[in-house]
């Protein structure tokens, strides 16, 4: 498979990514820049963690109206599969590539530890390598993650399969002492109808080697070449 | 000519930010209902510039922000 890993301005995750994808998944992997217009020939294009420009006007909203942005929708469009880490999260709901929007934290802390999540939906060529209702552990980091949508539109979500991760306690418990940011539903990842665009807060590219004490991360990147 | 455009978080909405204003100023002693905090954008355009655009589709997340245009 061809990757892609997108850098915008701000982005600090893209190198993580980047050797998770080349040194440990041994695939084909390439930086595009923020004002790439062509998309064609990527497989999967995966929009890293950090604070594209800065986070201004609100995280994610000026790298969604950069080339690589429109580009971005070009690509899902046409059935690419688009993966978005933390900031990838915010900036693909401010693409409208996903429902919901991020805000703040509930307790305004930067978050940055390991959480439980349940696996939702293990249909997606991001998680097919999960057990469905499996309980990994990876870690958050970010002050602007509590999911918000309306209640009539997280259940059809959730009735759709688009809910696909939810944070939970090492039981796999989803319920307020297990949610970390005030996220609606405990969510912590969805996807679009399509189930071909994924977002997530949590950081799988920091959980791939027994070195950093977990390794759950790299079973959602093995879903994506199974 | 000058426009500021003035964001809000929307009402009903927690918004940790106000939340903790307003516990700071209830502990300073004041008495205040709610405190909402949010961000101007100061624009200089021509004169018919639709700035009402420009917050729609660039300034503004409607799902979870609302504004005014002064």
């Amino acid at each position: 498979m061809k990757f892609a890993v997108c850098v915008f301005p701000g982005s600090n995750c893209d190198y993580d990514t980047y050797y998770v994808i080349r040194d440990l998944l041994g695939q084909e992997v390439r930086f595009v820049d923020h004002n790439t217009r062509n998309l064609e020939g990527f497989d999967c294009v995966v929009i890293p963690g950090g604070f594209s420009f800065g986070d201004y006007l609100r995280a994610g909203v000026l790298a969604s109206k950069t080339p690589l942005g429109h580009a971005i929708v070009d690509f899902a469009g046409k059935g690419g599969l688009v993966l978005g880490i933390c900031n990838g999260f915010q900036v693909l709901t401010e693409l409208h590539l996903l429902p919901g929007a991020l805000l703040r934290n509930e307790g305004r802390d930067f978050l940055c530890r390991n959480v439980y999540l349940r696996v939702e939906n293990n249909s997606l060529p991001f998680t097919r390598s999960f057990e469905k209702g499996e309980v990994i552990r990876l870690p958050i980091a970010h002050g602007e993650g509590r999911y918000y949508i309306g209640e009539e539109e997280l259940k059809r979500m959730e009735e759709g399969g688009q809910v696909v991760l939810k944070y939970c306690d090492r039981e796999g418990n989803v319920n307020p002492a297990s949610n970390p940011n005030g996220s609606v539903g405990n969510v912590a990842g969805v996807c679009n109808r399509g189930g071909n665009v994924f977002g997530l807060m949590p950081h799988p590219e920091r959980a791939c080697e027994d070195l950093l004490g977990y390794r759950d991360g790299i079973i959602l990147w093995h879903s994506l070449i199974a | 000519m000058k426009v500021k455009v003035l964001i809000l978080p929307k009402k009903g909405l927690l918004e940790p930010e106000g939340r903790a204003v307003r516990e700071m100023l209830r502990d300073e002693g004041f008495s205040v209902r709610e405190v909402r905090v949010g961000k101007v954008v100061e624009l200089e355009v021509e004169e018919g510039t639709d700035v009402r655009a420009i917050a729609e589709k660039y300034l503004v997340n409607p799902l979870v922000e609302e504004y005014v245009i002064e």
